[in-house]
């Protein structure tokens, strides 16, 4: 089967921030999403530790200790850009202010179900951060994963078995191998990485997926 | 009125054993690593720490916990990279822990600060962290119940403050700190710039009155 890069996959998902947006990229992968959006879109980019309008990063010398996103990368600032504090941070991502956040995930559900905050392992300590607070707040989540996890086990399933961050709060997955919507009847597929057929997708894949409508 | 107090020492010298503290910052931007420090040498043990992260490495929050100064951490996410000495106690069982939504913990601080009893919030509802907790369903909406989040201490971290206690901040570097302030019975701001004259009211994100103490600690790691 076809696999995207990381990169490949970010430049997929970029295609559709539209221009104007408000977008809350999470921490890792989708953060490399804000360098593929298309020039001519102007989009402003939230982050949970009190900016909208995170910029590139930047330029050797002139780093900034105190200027970093929810990564903890360091950031410049693009025009238009605000600074807040963190009850106001909050109030923007669960009041429904932001347009779209991009997210990364262990698991996803048929019936929209997200788990990407812990996993089983006992040793670890749980880490929630902002997650929980983008997905009852932001109308669009989008996901961005890996299709199946390293040893091959299936992340698309009937139901998540790993703690949920939220209920029933995914829209659309974007994957290595295809992009998948999350509609009432289940996951239904947008399309499918150029040389993959739905049947392979669908062999590594715990839930149905439903022909494109 | 003069809120200034000359030295990082005498700033944390009410923090007690037992004491309960929020500390500002994300990450190691807005962290008053001034007053942690001096919490540090002070030796003060059993102590409640309310902070977003758990620290990374052998500084700041990090130092406090290899030192085995804290009891008890309640944060949003501590497993930066980095946070060896928060994860190394947790493993061994020597520090109990409360994780609650970044949004959440915000929120409860704010509340605390306002005067109000708590607040219902979507964040979380039918999930681990909801568990045991009074829920509602509104206009067909599931909401959490969540209990305001008060401290001893505060300490903060500014760019400017005057003899007022007014503070202004830079950059990343405000993230939870203004709200801190208004919820612990003593606040007290590291800020890397003690004005001699009155900040422009226009400017000042922290007003005086939420500040105890101000303390100059001019490095901005």
């Amino acid at each position: 089967m076809i696999s995207l890069t990381d990169e490949q996959l970010a430049a997929r998902l970029a295609l559709d921030i539209p221009d104007g947006a408000y977008v809350n990229l999470g921490i890792g992968k989708p953060t490399h999403v804000s360098s593929y959006v298309p020039a001519d879109r102007e989009v402003l980019y939230h982050s949970e530790n009190g900016i909208i309008g995170v910029g590139p990063t930047p330029v050797e010398g002139e780093e900034d200790p105190e200027m970093i996103d929810a990564s903890k990368r360091l950031i410049t600032v693009a025009p238009g850009a605000a600074f807040f504090e963190h009850a106001d941070s909050f109030a923007i991502m669960r009041g429904g202010h932001i347009d779209i956040a991009v997210l990364g995930a262990y698991q996803v559900a048929e019936n929209g179900d997200l788990a990407n905050w812990a996993t089983q392992d006992e040793k670890f300590p749980p880490a929630v951060g902002g997650a929980m607070d983008l997905v009852v707040g932001v109308p669009c989540i989008f996901v961005m994963m890996k299709h199946v996890n390293k040893d091959g086990s299936p992340k698309l399933l009937k139901r998540c078995s790993y703690p949920l961050t939220g209920l029933g709060v995914v829209n659309r997955v974007y994957t290595d191998l295809a992009v998948l919507d999350v509609t009432p009847d289940g996951f239904r597929l947008v399309e499918l990485t150029d040389g993959n057929s739905l049947a392979d997708v669908q062999a590594v894949t715990e839930a149905r997926i439903l022909p494109p409508s | 009125m003069d809120k200034r107090i000359a030295t990082l020492e005498e700033a944390v010298a009410p923090i007690q054993d037992g004491a309960s503290v929020m500390i500002g910052g994300f990450g190691n931007s807005g962290v008053p690593f001034g007053l942690i420090d001096a919490l540090i040498a002070k030796r003060a043990r059993n102590l409640t720490i309310i902070s977003n992260n758990a620290g990374a490495g052998d500084f700041g929050l990090g130092l406090l916990l290899r030192e085995g100064l804290v009891s008890k951490f309640i944060c949003s996410y501590p497993r930066s990279r980095g946070s060896v000495w928060f994860e190394k106690a947790y493993a061994a069982g020597e520090i109990a822990l409360e994780i609650i939504p970044q949004g959440t913990l915000a929120e409860r601080i704010r509340a605390a600060g306002a005067g109000l009893g708590g607040f219902l919030t979507p964040t979380g509802f039918g999930t681990r962290l909801a568990e045991g907790k009074e829920t509602r369903v509104i206009d067909g909406k599931g909401y959490v119940f969540e209990l305001p989040l008060s401290a001893d201490f505060a300490l903060i971290r500014a760019e400017r403050g005057d003899r007022w206690g007014n503070l202004s901040y830079h950059g990343t570097a405000r993230n939870f700190n203004p709200v801190m302030a208004t919820a612990a019975r003593h606040s007290i701001a590291e800020v890397r710039e003690l004005s001699e004259t009155p900040l422009d009211p226009e400017r000042v994100v922290s007003p005086g009155i939420f500040i105890d103490h101000v303390v100059e600690y001019g490095v901005r790691p």
